[in-house]
Parts: structure tokens; C-alpha cells; sequence
């Protein structure tokens, strides 16, 4: 009777085929996405990975990332995590001020479109010309410190900090604000003021508005806006390099030191253990973000 | 590959055409043949200079790369050349790098477009002594043995040594590399780059570790100088380029001498200052492609460059031209150019390649801890 079962046996087989989800073919829509991500996420991913396992023979290593613990790769771990942070951090708060001060204002009114006009340009400006433009005017030649010295006011009396991690701290900020101010708009701009009206009468007063309404509403925007500007800050080269050529304090500048030298110095490997190193880190971040966002969504 | 061959081989059936036809033209000298262009090691093996002359002149033409008009006068040098010789010159890719000089060798090789000769720094001429002839020219003797690989592969051309230079009108007057602590100097000086990347940067450690007491195996006391300075709060961490001298972010710069002296058009009260005690030369190379398509006109050139004449031309560009010394011995040197180079009184020191290996390995792990 073997034969007589067999038909039991395919129509068992056959039933999740013909009536499940596995003919589904909504993933077709996300092949671009995905091929995308693909090409030019996971794949240089990837190739640095496997080159970062790599000496300078090609053979099979762990010594890059070993070297990870030079002292000098150590603190630009750290310095560049805490230069991230802090201006994420700083820029975040005060673009967040400052687009909800725009947003309070009129609608087509000239602040808002003059600062969002200037938030597009500056949020843009960085590198080479904007580390000139600090030096050229509060630099130690520059203008404006010229001026405050011969008023009494010696700003680099105690040490050079332009050229240190200060420096870059107040020089990203320049780009962090505006950035901050165009990815925060929209949120703010979704807050309805018939929201406010309905709290207050309710009888709410203002901190419970911000408390239970804005405040929810706008944090996880918030979060994620930080998220942004760390890694901003995170991946910033050029304007590091034109500010602070001595030291290298950013991680980035440590690749290119790695990478291209005159004098011999040439670790590619070292250099891709470093940029695994930053993925690691900006990852890492990531992940905890999403574990927070999870739970505010939660307490709040 | 067999392509490549190919024209090679034809590139040598070109040129062996030119040397008959030069051959041709020396007439019945019989003794001043030049068919050996291609393997001559001196113009003596080209039967003496007329025969070199005679020959290079039955090729016609003469390919360099990579020689901006205004770098070291190079203008007035290939000018002078043809003017001199009559021989027509493609001056290719005049911007170019060092490196791409080579890879020109590599890919162009000995076809029409290959170079003749090339001017390359020290690193990328070591590293490539495969790709060229060995030549010595008529002059060969005025240079230092460590200046020059003793086949005569590659022969240093011009070049400088490493200074301080600085503004006069924002800064003391330097008189030795101790100075630089001077409270007057608070933030002010910095080096051309960074040590572990770049090539003047780090010589420019070399000449402090020299003035210091240090030797050419150990940079250790150049670095521990900088630490010093950093601390006195006298070493700024930017880097100084011609913006950041001309606004006077940067008054006083470690760089070549030949290089800082070019500041003064910007700042007029700009001075280069050469410690006696540390003395520390970097200079280009020259070098003769072993597939040069016009094997006599390269030889040639490197005659013109390494005669009196070239010698001086290049000295007019601010450069410090390698028989410089034999020919102020000589009397023969364009004293009014020699006098706008900053002084020099001392001797000399070069930096071999196995010396800047060690100092580069030692700069490259310590020295970020050091000026942190």
C-alpha cells in the first residue's frame, strides 16, 4: 500500500507551498535596498575586515588588531569617542534650542528661512576652509584675537587650545548646530498647537505639557538626532587634520597616517584593524540607542 | 607581454637607426663612435664629449617629466639646454610626482614617450635602481661618495638643508635651536608636516636630535626636544603651510632651506636660520632611464646639469645646486645667487636609508605620546 500513501504524503508536503507565505514576493521590493546596502555597506565591510586579518605577506595575522592597544591608538580611541560625544551632545542641545525657536516664530517668517538657509550651508562647511576660517580669526595671528589681546583678554594665555582637542570641540561645533537644526525641524514641526491647547485645558500647565505630550513625542527624534551627530563627529577628518597636524587625536587621522606615509611608515593592515575599530564603536553606540529608545518608548 | 617586447625591441631598432645615423655624421673620425649611447657609463665611452654632442644632436630630442618651470629654475634650464644644443625637448606631466616619474620607466618604457631622465627624491630613487643606467658625468668627482651610488645608478642633483625659519619682526633673532624655549615663542613654532608621515617633517626632528647632541641612528633626543618644547607651551600642533605663515599663524617653521627662503615673498622680514652643529642635507636625485629612447641626449643632459652652467641655473632658483662647494673652491660659482641662500658653515650630514628607517620606526611609535 505504499503506493496509496504517497499522495498523503505530497499533499502534506504541498500545503504550506500552496496556501503559506513562502510565495510571497513582497522581499522583491527591497532588492534594490538590499543590494544596495550590500554593495556598499557589507562589502567594503568586509574587505576591510578580511584585510585588516592580513600582514604585509597576505598571511594570517592578529597582530593589527593587537597594535590596537599602542598607547597612542588607545587614546584616540578615547579622545575621539569623548570629542564625538561631547559635541553631539552640546550641538544637539543647543540646535535643538535653537529650532524650536524658529518653529515658535512664523511659519514663512525671515528668521526661520534665513536660518535654515544658513543651518543647509553651514552644516555643510567644514574641512580645510572651515579649520582656516577659525585660525584665520581667533587663531594666534588671527583678528579677533589680536583684538581681545590688546584689550586685555589673552585667550591663549595658559596654552594654544585651538590646537587641541578644545580646539575641535568649539570648531564642530560649527557644523554640529546647523546639522542639528535641519534633522530636528520636521520632529518639532509635527508638534501640533492645538496638542498644547488641548493640555492645557485639561488643566495642564506647561511642565506637564513637555512631560506627557512634546516631551515623548520629540525624545526619541532627539535621540536619534544625537546618534547622528556622534557619528558626524565620529567620521570627521579633514577639518582634524587642518587644525591638529601634530598627534593625530582623531581616529581617522591615525588611518591616514597608517595608510599613506613618505617616510616608510606603511601598515594598510593596521589601518583596517583601526577602521574595524570604528565600525566596532559606532556600532556599539548604535545598539545602545536602540536599547534606550526601546525603553523610553516604555517609561515614558 | 609579447606586445611589450615588441615595441621594445622596436623602440631599440629606432634608436640603433640614430646611432648609425650618428655614426654617419662624425664622419671618418673612426675612433669617436658613440654606437654604445645606450651602455655608455661616461661620456669618455661615448668617444669624449663632441662624439656624445654629435650624437645626441643626430637624435634630436630629449624627454623629461615631472620639471615644473618655475621649480628650481628648471625653465631657464631646459631653455638653456636647447638653446645650447639644439636638441627639442617634451617636457611631459610637469606636476608630477616622483613616483609617477618611475612609473612612467615602467609603463612607457623605451617607446618615443618614455622619459630620457629623471629628477626624483631619495626614498622613490632607492627603491628603484632597477629601472636605471649607470652614468657618470665629466664631473663626478666634485660630489661627496655619500651623495651619489658609486656606479653612478642615481647621482643627487640639488636639494638644501634643513632650517628654522621665522619671521624677524614677530620673533628674537635665532642664534642656536635652544632659543626656541625662549617665553617669546609661546605657540609659535612648528614643524612642515607630521614626522610620521612626512619626509621634511621628519628630517626636520633629525636636525633638532642633531643640534641636541644626537646622532643620525638615534632620533631619540630630537623627539625628547620637541616633548620639551610642547611643554614650554612653544610648539604649536598645526601645520605650517605658506597660508598659515603668510597671516603669521605659523612665525617660525622647521623646513628646507630652499623651500622657507621662498617664504620671503610673502613676509618680508622672513629669515632662515641653519644651525652650524646640525647641518642635515636633503637632496634630489637624478638618474638616467636604462630604457631611454634617446640614450645620448639623456647623457647629454646630465652634462649640462652637472656643468658649471646648470650648476648655476639651479642655484638661481634657490636650490642649492651638489658641486656647490667644489665650485665656490673652483671660483666658479654665481656668488650673487649663492649669497641670497641662507648661510652655511659647517659639514654636512646625510641621512642614510637604513638611518631614516630607524628613525622613522622610533618616530612612529613615540612620538604622539610625546607632544601630546
Amino acid at each position: 500500500m505504499t503506493v496509496a500513501g504517497s499522495p498523503a504524503v505530497t499533499t502534506n508536503v504541498g500545503r504550506p507551498f500552496l496556501g503559506g507565505r513562502r510565495f510571497s514576493l513582497d522581499w522583491v521590493g527591497a532588492v534594490p535596498y538590499l543590494a544596495y546596502v550590500g554593495l556598499f555597506l557589507i562589502l567594503p565591510s568586509v574587505i576591510i575586515g578580511i584585510g585588516a586579518l592580513l600582514d604585509a605577506n597576505n598571511a594570517f595575522t592578529l597582530d593589527n588588531f593587537r597594535n590596537l592597544s599602542r598607547s597612542y591608538v588607545v587614546k584616540a580611541t578615547i579622545d575621539t569617542t569623548v570629542l564625538s560625544a561631547i559635541t553631539a551632545f552640546l550641538g544637539a542641545v543647543f540646535g535643538a534650542l535653537l529650532a524650536y525657536a524658529i518653529v515658535t516664530g512664523s511659519p514663512n517668517g525671515i528668521l526661520r528661512r534665513l536660518t535654515i538657509s544658513a543651518s543647509g550651508v553651514l552644516a555643510q562647511f567644514g574641512g580645510v576652509t572651515l579649520a582656516f576660517a577659525f585660525i584665520a580669526s581667533i587663531g594666534p595671528a588671527g583678528f579677533v584675537y589680536l583684538f581681545a589681546q590688546a584689550h586685555g583678554f589673552d585667550f591663549y594665555k595658559q596654552d594654544l587650545w585651538l590646537f587641541e582637542i578644545p580646539g575641535l570641540d568649539l570648531v564642530y561645533l560649527y557644523f554640529q548646530i546647523p546639522l542639528m537644526v535641519l534633522v530636528f525641524l520636521p520632529a518639532l514641526d509635527g508638534i501640533k498647537p492645538q496638542w498644547r491647547e488641548a493640555a492645557e485645558s485639561l488643566g495642564g500647565n506647561t511642565w506637564h505639557y513637555w512631560r506627557h505630550v512634546a516631551g515623548p513625542l520629540l525624545f526619541p527624534a532627539f535621540l536619534g538626532s544625537v546618534l547622528l551627530l556622534f557619528a558626524n563627529a565620529f567620521s570627521a577628518y579633514a577639518t582634524a587634520n587642518a587644525l591638529i597636524n601634530q598627534g593625530q587625536p582623531v581616529l581617522a587621522q591615525q588611518i591616514a597616517g597608517a595608510l599613506s606615509s613618505e617616510v616608510g611608515a606603511y601598515e594598510p593592515g593596521f589601518a583596517k584593524a583601526i577602521a574595524i575599530e570604528m565600525i566596532i564603536i559606532v556600532t556599539l553606540v548604535t545598539v545602545l540607542y536602540t536599547l534606550l529608545q526601546r525603553r523610553t518608548a516604555r517609561w515614558l | 607581454m609579447n606586445l611589450g617586447s615588441f615595441t621594445r625591441h622596436l623602440g631599440l631598432a629606432v634608436v640603433a637607426v640614430f646611432v648609425v645615423a650618428a655614426c654617419g655624421n662624425t664622419g671618418g673620425g673612426g675612433a669617436a663612435s658613440c654606437s654604445a649611447a645606450k651602455t655608455a657609463k661616461s661620456a669618455a665611452d661615448c668617444g669624449g664629449m663632441d662624439a656624445l654632442v654629435k650624437a645626441a644632436q643626430a637624435e634630436g630630442k630629449l624627454n623629461v617629466i615631472a620639471l615644473p618651470r618655475d621649480w628650481a629654475n628648471y625653465g631657464a634650464i631646459l631653455d638653456g639646454f636647447h638653446a645650447k644644443y639644439g636638441i627639442a625637448i617634451t617636457s611631459d606631466n610637469p606636476d608630477g610626482s616622483s613616483q609617477q616619474e618611475v612609473d612612467a620607466i615602467k609603463q612607457l618604457g623605451s617607446t618615443s614617450r618614455g622619459p630620457d631622465v629623471v629628477d626624483v627624491g631619495m626614498a622613490v630613487a632607492l627603491a628603484n635602481t632597477n629601472l636605471f643606467a649607470p652614468y657618470k658625468v665629466a664631473t663626478w668627482g666634485d660630489v661627496l661618495d655619500s651623495q651619489k651610488e658609486p656606479t653612478g645608478l642615481w647621482i643627487q642633483d640639488y636639494g638644501g638643508f634643513m632650517s628654522i625659519g621665522y619671521d624677524s619682526s614677530k620673533v628674537p633673532e635665532i642664534k642656536s635651536i635652544d632659543d626656541l624655549f625662549g617665553s617669546q615663542f609661546k605657540g609659535k613654532v612648528a614643524l612642515n608636516g607630521n614626522p610620521k608621515q612626512a619626509n621634511a617633517a621628519l628630517n626636520g626632528v633629525m636636525m633638532a636630535n642633531l643640534a641636541e647632541g644626537g646622532s643620525l641612528d638615534d632620533v631619540s633626543k630630537g623627539v625628547d626636544f620637541f616633548k620639551r618644547l610642547k611643554v614650554a607651551g612653544n610648539f604649536s600642533k598645526t601645520q605650517a603651510t605658506t597660508a598659515t605663515v603668510k597671516n603669521g599663524t605659523t612665525p617660525v617653521v622647521f623646513d628646507w632651506d630652499y623651500l622657507s627662503a621662498g617664504h620671503g615673498k610673502d613676509v618680508p622680514t622672513w629669515k632662515v636660520f641653519v644651525p652650524s652643529n646640525a647641518i642635515l642635507g636633503g637632496y634630489y636625485a637624478q638618474a638616467v632611464s636604462k630604457d631611454a629612447p634617446h640614450p645620448a641626449a639623456a647623457r647629454l643632459w646630465e652634462e649640462y646639469l652637472y656643468s658649471d652652467e646648470g650648476q648655476n641655473l639651479w642655484l638661481k632658483g634657490l636650490a642649492r645646486p651638489v658641486r656647490q662647494k667644489a665650485m665656490t673652491d673652483k671660483g666658479t660659482v654665481d656668488s650673487v645667487a649663492a649669497g641670497k641662500l641662507p648661510p652655511v658653515n659647517g659639514t654636512p650630514q646625510f641621512m642614510s636609508d637604513a638611518q631614516s628607517t630607524a628613525a622613522k620606526n622610533y618616530v612612529v611609535a613615540h612620538w604622539d605620546a610625546a607632544i601630546a
